[in-house]
């Protein structure tokens, strides 16, 4: 599904992305773990076009990303929920929704109004709610609001950026199971995550990302048992 | 929902219409010549209110776009084209009747452009300049778009200043009535009154009605979203830089629309209406409004600018609007009808505790 090879991205002289390779296969959530500062949201904005490469490969399906904008990212099926939820907090959960499909909207309305009353079902909340400002909504259902936005664009790729930051405890339980549902229904998912031990549980493979390199990688439960990892991110001392 | 967005303008065209049966009947209706002139300025304000309140861009040169539509129509109305007449182009327009051919007193022949000939190139006219203006100046944000927008209207202002065919410090005047249809003109005629009362703010209602239906459409969302957050829109898929430029042409036709017609009715135009305090003042009245409250913009762009137009600032005009502007950004950024005086008062004092 997705290819990347070699990716640098630097912010003026600073590297950020250090010869990052990757990969992401159709079906699978794949985690990018590490610290803060590590490269995890500088590489999410490279694969979606807001940050351009110096240098390296990124293929979508086929596709060239390297050279094209945001929105014909956004076309060719990649989704970003990007950090904070930045839901368009004027606006009412409707109109968030609808936007989400803004690259589908002009060419089929009615299909994708239709994918309304599926995110409706898969976020109940979100029909309760639906005629309320997004600004006016809590956390939690802000997040489940910027899922349901970028799921409106029924993309082959969802990209989560830190779902997790400032929810309480069980509304990320909540989260998280809402992403394994994703996944059974069929869609791919690359979630970027400092609550390591939440993400690992759920994905099927895992990348390490350290000063904006990849140090270790691997499926999930493997990182769970790495040493190195335990020590960095789970909070707990090899025995 | 429909229905329920259409509702203001119901009520727009109601206090039109006892606006003007009450003014007729108490034989006050010299206010209807203001409350005219109002309602281009109105048309103005509400264009720039899609740019600075839907799409968070600011722009100080819309006097300018105004001064564009204004001064292209009179030009080309009030001008003599005789010299040109052999102009193949010329012949071609004439036998599709948009050319007007008079005799001055000492019998040689004037040609002059029909209106609507003009007022479809002061619009072409400002289509393109807004879109050379914009493509580069969009792609600033903050105080660094206005600085542009303004040097824009700086640059405008000096050349109707200097220009001969725009006669200069004084204006262009002798325009010509706007015959839209048969019976049915834009002048300023003391006959005429009423129905150009009613022309524009007829004009007025159906930009309006077209302002609300782009709100409400997919670039109006899009808008919506640039302004609470550009990067969040643009991984929507929305091509951010496009639709900012949209919105800065459309709302660059309605000004000169604006300004075409006023000049029209008022008979001429001179170069204060391309001045950057006119500029000021259109932001200050969008601002008042509550910038993305395109209602409460249209409210006080009509109050305010009927007042100054009646003369109730006096030689203070300027820096009432100018003052309007200070205070609102220090006490009521969101608008006069979002303003909760207590609230507001409480924050004051609380601020200087800290």
């Amino acid at each position: 599904m997705l290819k990347i090879k070699n990716i640098e991205t630097a912010y003026g002289n600073l590297k950020v992305l250090r010869r990052i390779s990757m990969h992401v296969d159709p079906g699978e959530i794949v985690t990018i773990i590490g610290a803060n500062g590590a490269g995890k949201t500088t590489l999410l904005h490279t694969i979606c076009g807001l940050l351009k490469p110096r240098a390296g490969e990124m293929v979508l399906q086929g596709n060239d990303l390297c050279r094209l904008s945001p929105e014909k990212i956004v076309k060719l099926g990649c989704s970003l929920v990007p950090e904070g939820r930045q839901v368009f907090a004027t606006m009412n959960v409707r109109e968030n929704l609808i936007l989400g499909a803004y690259v589908r909207y002009k060419k089929d309305k009615k299909k994708a109004l239709a994918e309304l009353d599926k995110i409706f079902a898969l976020f109940p909340v979100l029909k309760e709610r639906e005629n309320q400002l997004a600004g006016t909504l809590s956390g939690g259902e802000q997040q489940m609001l910027a899922m349901g936005r970028s799921l409106m664009a029924k993309p082959a790729l969802i990209m989560m950026d830190e779902p997790s930051t400032g929810l309480a405890p069980l509304i990320v339980k909540n989260i998280f199971e809402i992403i394994v549902k994703l996944k059974e229904s069929g869609n791919t998912v690359l979630l970027v995550e400092q609550n390591a031990k939440a993400a690992l549980a759920i994905a099927d493979r895992g990348y390490v990302l350290e000063t904006g390199k990849i140090i270790v990688q691997g499926p999930a439960e493997d990182l769970l048992a790495n040493n190195d990892v335990q020590r960095a991110y789970l909070g707990r001392e090899a025995v | 929902m429909s229905a329920k967005k259409y509702l203001p303008v119901l009520w727009l065209l109601l206090i039109v219409v006892a606006v003007q049966l009450a003014t007729s009947y108490s034989g006050k209706e010299f206010y209807l010549t203001q409350l005219t002139m109002t309602s281009y300025y109105c048309l103005l304000v509400i264009g720039l209110c899609m740019v600075m309140g839907y799409a968070g861009q600011i722009s100080l040169g819309h006097a300018g776009f105004f001064a564009i539509g204004g001064y292209t129509s009179a030009a080309l109305t009030t001008n003599n084209f005789a010299s040109y007449s052999e102009l193949t182009v010329m012949q071609l327009l004439n036998r599709y009747g948009c050319i007007i051919t008079t005799e001055d007193m000492f019998g040689d022949t004037i040609i002059n452009f029909h209106p609507w000939l003009a007022f479809a190139a002061a619009i072409l006219l400002t289509t393109i300049i807004a879109f050379a203006i914009g493509i580069p100046v969009l792609k600033l944000k903050g105080h660094y778009l206005a600085m542009a927008t303004l040097g824009f209207g700086v640059i405008i202002y000096r050349i109707v200043l200097a220009s001969e065919a725009l006669g200069e410090a004084d204006g262009i005047s002798e325009v010509p009535a706007f015959v839209l249809i048969k019976g049915l003109s834009v002048n300023g005629n003391m006959d005429d009154r009423v129905i150009n009362y009613y022309i524009a703010w007829g004009i007025l209602t159906i930009g309006a009605l077209l302002l609300i239906n782009l709100i409400n459409s997919r670039t109006g969302r899009a808008l919506r979203a640039i302004h609470a957050s550009e990067e969040a829109a643009s991984a929507m898929g929305i091509n951010t830089a496009r639709s900012k430029l949209y919105i800065f042409v459309i709302s660059a036709v309605f000004a000169a629309v604006a300004g075409a017609m006023l000049t029209h009715y008022n008979g001429g135009i001179g170069p204060s209406e391309a001045g950057v305090m006119k500029s000021v003042r259109y932001v200050a009245l969008v601002a008042i409004g509550g910038m993305a409250n395109f209602w409460g913009a249209l409210t006080m762009a009509a109050t305010l600018n009927f007042l100054s137009l009646r003369g109730m600032f006096g030689s203070y005009d300027d820096a009432v609007f100018g003052a309007i502007l200070i205070l609102i950004m220090l006490f009521a950024p969101n608008g006069l009808f979002k303003l909760s005086p207590i609230k507001a008062i409480r924050q004051i004092i609380n601020r200087d505790r800290r």
